[in-house]
């Protein structure tokens, strides 16, 4: 059958199917609707994990070794509840210093670092190129299946009979379009990781529609395939674990998947420097491990599938879910399966080349160049064009690099051993990067250290046999070892020949990384500049906020220098930008300010960080700006400083809190000082207007009298005796506001004892017999015998009864006048009530004539003459009591004041005592 | 005929007191001990001159004036304001109602008799 045709469109199709989406997430991204802070965006970048390794390796794995290909998904979903504690940490590391790799990373934190930085390159290129590789050899070997006649692969021919040649070419043409762009955007690549987003879904579909055809179609289910399986006595051993190697293997593998997943270059671009909102991780942690578990569930019957159908063995494993579908003709399918395939690869391309690409001109290219002051200003203002020039550069360089490996090394190895050997290699970051984020003893010299031994373990013992397999190099050095010497043989480095090969290597490299990083690190010091990051890097969430003012600079710079500098990297525009950003959040005035301080430095060195790098950055400003070498305890100072601005910005945030609080409090009481206030002015105004209307009479018929002096006795007399009433009831009044004031200052002492009601109402009665014989008044008696007694001060409790019985007195009418007095026990009280038969009290006042404060301003009714503060004073008695005074009254029909006294409980002794 | 004088008060001594000044200045006196009492009394004998407590239950002393001035047959009476209410808002109020006088509590005898005499000399020159 010849697809070429169809192959080739459906190919390129799909290629610009996603640079149309990522055209369409930039786009989107510009109008400020990101795609990328989406969570589910987000989990589904990171599922640029599976590669072609994952769609077409897991299979292959399986079908020779069984179940072990798990461990590759398994490392990264055991890991994923601590993706909050440390990717977290991470990417606000990476966002507070405006990191744009993982070399940046380990170099930052190393005192910025430059030869590090080199190294975590160089790392990162050796080690992810044959990774790159294997994807270009998926998707060649995969087209070469999917246009000849055979379903084994056929080894190429010349390169330009190749057809992964042109696939390398079409991929470096399309991710320069899309990957590289202009210099003065952000670091982020949202075009990308849309793209990244979409082909997880592809590749996901393609799969686990490939497998339920296979399962289903083409077989009669899962128990089906496993059945058959079961029979056949080779296959029987995939089901369980290899007890030999199986259990180191397992434990290696995972422990190499785990920090692949967050060391591999294009893990860290997805999951740390793309990353929008640290949120996102929490939808991530269960979301990505789910998507690990779908993509995994038809490995296995596909691999049965595949040793079932091809029992001869000489169909290549790792192309099953190709060849499947072609072997039952179905030609639709297998091009979905191919299309997965190739998303898949893809996915891993462009991310690890762009991530790759960046990381070279960042890391080497542009601090070479920036650290020649001369070089420098010559390259002026084409700069921006040569970085982006380099990274092109660049990109094609890696894809050729991958190609060279794929055609000269990689053809006689399966997907899967490639892959591991790459996993081992960013392993080897794991020592100085993890320690960098919790251990501020690691140093520059024992990052260093531990990487290059790490990384030189790793070659010895996993690259250097991939070379003599492909015969590049002698046979003889496995089997004798490096010069002959026996203990430096690969599989069997320091004798050690009970592993296998990958466990081995990984455990060896790991072993010597971490030693010599952590015996390094102790007995170095580290610089004044490591120091600081050190802290910066560990304390992140501290000081997040104080960064500019936390880091240590010291030098003189103007601020001219900086706009220069910033104007010819980062063009005209984009300079004036970021200095009025600065100016706004630091509050400086550019016309009053014309010495750097450290702020702007710093500020302006992660500005150039973003686009160039932060390796670069450094070394462009260590270059052009004078700058002296900043003494330990000056870091130590600058550090407290920060630390102490983070804590007194605490501080005042809480006291302002407490001050709001005071002042809401004041407010409060001083509204409540007002109301007092006024009523104390109420007061004073019902007494003045009290006095007056006796002092109003007094003096009317004084100088009616003095004006009169011929006056008749009769009618003089009873002026007389009318100023003498008066001034007998101005005296009263005084009296009253006396004992009102005792009352309410709380000057008044009661002398309790224990009581007989009766008796005291039968006394006050008795000295108004004399009043009521002379008004012809009826008065009534009706007190309840054997009530119990109460605790009360005697005296208080005749002048309330006393004020009671002189109202009555003075509102009934002569001749007619009656009142009635009686004295009850009811619901555990006793009750005293002294009803008359006068004019009554109208509803309105009725709630007055208790209040001593009345508005006299505001109303015009008055309170019925002679009240006075009687009652005002009667109440706050009976409170004093723990009782209570009322009125009940219908206007013309009388009136009924009532008091009510909590009675003594029977049993307990009276307290004689001043209470 | 002699100038027909109605005192308005709650207060049993200052009535006393102004019915025994106006008698002797030669004024035919009328007494009422709350509003709606002075309202009858004024209805019925259209008083030329009103001495006028303001604080009493029920109808003020306001609206007694407020009555008077608006009277329909009563254009030349005068109006007395004799009370404790001395803030200058209450006053403003006072005349605002067309009181004629406005005297605060305590008052001299002397003086308030002047000025009834005063009013009274005024009204009937009007009036004449």
């Amino acid at each position: 059958m010849n697809n070429l045709g169809w192959v080739i469109g459906f190919s390129l199709g799909y290629l610009t199917l996603l640079f149309a989406l990522a055209w369409w997430g930039e786009r989107r991204a510009q109008r400020g609707r990101s795609l990328v802070s989406n969570p589910y965006v987000y989990a589904l970048s990171l599922a640029v994990y599976c590669t072609a390794w994952t769609y077409y390796g897991s299979v292959g794995r399986a079908a020779n070794n069984g179940i072990e290909f798990l461990t590759i998904y398994l490392g990264p979903t055991l890991t994923a509840p601590l993706w909050w504690i440390i990717l977290r940490k991470a990417i606000r590391i990476c966002r507070v210093q405006r990191i744009t790799t993982l070399a940046d990373f380990i170099s930052a934190r190393y005192g910025q670092s430059l030869r590090l930085s080199y190294l975590v390159t160089i790392v990162c290129v050796l080690g992810i190129v044959p990774y790159i590789a294997l994807q270009l050899k998926a998707i060649g070997s995969s087209f070469e299946i999917l246009t000849s006649s055979s379903l084994v692969a056929q080894s190429a021919g010349t390169w330009y009979q190749d057809s992964s040649f042109y696939i390398t070419l079409v991929l470096g043409v399309f991710i320069i379009v899309f990957g590289s762009k202009p210099l003065d955007v952000t670091r982020n690549h949202e075009g990308m990781v849309v793209a990244v987003a979409f082909e997880s879904i592809v590749k996901l579909v393609a799969f686990l529609v490939v497998g339920s055809v296979i399962t289903f179609g083409l077989f009669r289910g899962f128990g089906d395939i496993f059945q058959q399986a079961q029979t056949q006595p080779a296959l029987q051993r995939l089901f369980v674990m290899d007890e030999e190697v199986g259990f180191s293997r397992w434990f290696w593998m995972l422990m190499v998947s785990m920090f692949a997943f967050l060391l591999l270059p294009r893990q860290f671009q997805v999951a740390v420097l793309e990353n929008r909102k640290e949120s996102n991780l929490r939808k991530a942690i269960w979301l990505f491990p789910l998507y690990l578990l779908l993509i995994n569930i038809f490995v296995l019957p596909i691999a049965f599938a595949g040793r079932l159908t091809f029992p001869l063995g000489n169909v290549d494993a790792d192309t099953f879910v190709l060849t499947l579908p072609l072997w039952a003709d179905r030609e639709g399918l297998a091009l979905l399966a191919y299309l997965g395939g190739f998303s898949a690869a893809t996915s891993m391309i462009i991310v690890s080349t762009i991530a790759l690409s960046r990381m070279i001109s960042h890391n080497v290219l542009v601090p070479y160049l920036v650290g020649s002051k001369p070089l420098t200003q010559r390259l002026g203002n084409y700069f921006g064009r040569i970085l982006i020039a380099s990274r092109r550069v660049n990109i094609i360089l890696l894809l050729l690099l991958a190609y060279l490996y794929h055609r000269f090394v990689a053809s006689s190895y399966s997907l899967v051993s490639i892959g591991l050997i790459s996993f081992a290699a960013v392993a080897q970051f794991a020592p100085a990067l993890l320690g960098g984020m919790y251990w501020k003893g690691g140093t520059k010299q024992g990052a260093t250290a531990g990487i290059v031994v790490g990384f030189l373990i790793w070659g010895f013992t996993l690259v250097l046999p991939t070379l003599v397999g492909s015969g590049l190099m002698a046979e003889r050095l496995m089997e004798e070892g490096l010069w002959g010497i026996s203990i430096l043989r690969p599989y069997q480095f320091l004798g050690l020949q009970t592993m296998e090969p990958l466990a081995h290597g990984v455990f060896w490299s790991l072993f010597w990384n971490l030693g010599a990083y952590v015996a390094v690190s102790i007995f170095t010091m580290p610089s004044s500049k490591e120091q600081n990051q050190a802290e910066v890097f560990i304390e992140v969430f501290k000081y997040s906020e104080a960064y500019d003012i936390s880091i240590g600079w010291k030098g003189r710079a103007t601020v001219d220098e900086i706009r220069r500098l910033l104007e010819q990297f980062l063009g005209h525009a984009r300079s004036q930008e970021i200095l009025a950003a600065f100016a706004q959040t630091y509050q400086v005035d550019w016309n009053a300010q014309t010495v750097a301080d450290a702020r702007l430095v710093n500020y302006a060195e992660r500005m150039l960080a973003e686009s160039m790098g932060r390796a670069s950055a450094r070394v462009l400003l260590a270059t052009t700006l004078k700058e002296e070498e900043i003494t330990l305890e000056e870091v130590h100072n600058l550090l407290r400083e920060s630390q102490h601005l983070v804590s007194v910005n605490q501080e005042l945030r809480q006291k302002s809190e407490a001050l709001r609080e005071a002042s809401e409090a004041l407010q409060q009481a001083n509204a409540e000082l007002k109301m007092l206030d006024g009523r104390k002015d109420d007061f004073i105004s019902t007494v003045t207007h009290e006095m007056r209307t006796p002092l109003t009479g007094i003096r009317a018929m004084s100088e009616i009298l003095a004006d009169n002096p011929d006056l008749e006795g009769e009618e003089r007399d009873n002026f007389l005796h009318t100023i003498i009433g008066e001034t007998e009831r101005m005296n009263r009044l005084i009296s009253q506001v006396l004992d009102l004031e005792k009352m309410d200052s709380g000057k008044m002492s009661l002398h309790k004892t224990r009581i007989q009601l009766n008796e005291v109402i039968r006394e006050a009665v008795e000295s108004f017999i004399q009043v009521i014989k002379e008004k012809e008044i009826a008065l009534q008696v009706d007190l309840q015998g054997s009530l119990p007694p109460v605790v009360a001060d005697r005296d208080r409790m005749t002048q309330v009864i006393l004020n009671l019985l002189s109202n009555a007195v003075k509102f009934v009418e002569p001749g007619v006048g009656k009142i009635v007095i009686t004295s009850y026990f009811i619901d555990g009280e006793i009750r005293v009530r002294v009803s008359d038969n006068g004019k009554g009290i109208a509803p309105e006042i009725q709630s007055l004539i208790f209040d001593k404060f009345y508005q006299v301003e505001n109303q015009t009714v008055r309170k019925p003459i002679g009240s006075g503060l009687g009652l005002a004073i009667c109440q706050r008695i009976l409170l004093r009591h723990q009782g209570r005074i009322w009125v009940e009254s219908t206007p013309g029909e009388g009136a009924r004041f009532s008091f009510a006294l909590p009675a003594e409980p029977i049993g307990r002794p009276a307290n004689p005592t001043a209470l | 005929m002699s100038t027909k004088v109605l005192i308005v008060d709650d207060e049993p001594n200052i009535l006393m007191s102004l019915e025994f000044l106006m008698k002797k200045g030669g004024y035919q006196v009328f007494i009422a001990r709350d509003g709606s009492e002075a309202m009858e009394i004024i209805d019925r004998e259209e008083p030329h001159i009103i001495v006028l407590d303001i604080m009493m239950p029920e109808v003020d002393g306001y609206e007694v004036c407020s009555y008077v001035k608006n009277h329909a047959t009563l254009h030349t009476t005068k109006v007395i304001f004799l009370t404790a209410k001395s803030k200058d808002s209450d006053i403003e109020k006072g005349y605002a109602l067309g009181a004629d006088l406005y005297l605060t509590k305590p008052f001299s005898t002397r003086h308030l008799m002047d000025q009834v005499k005063k009013l009274d000399k005024v009204r009937k020159g009007e009036h004449l």
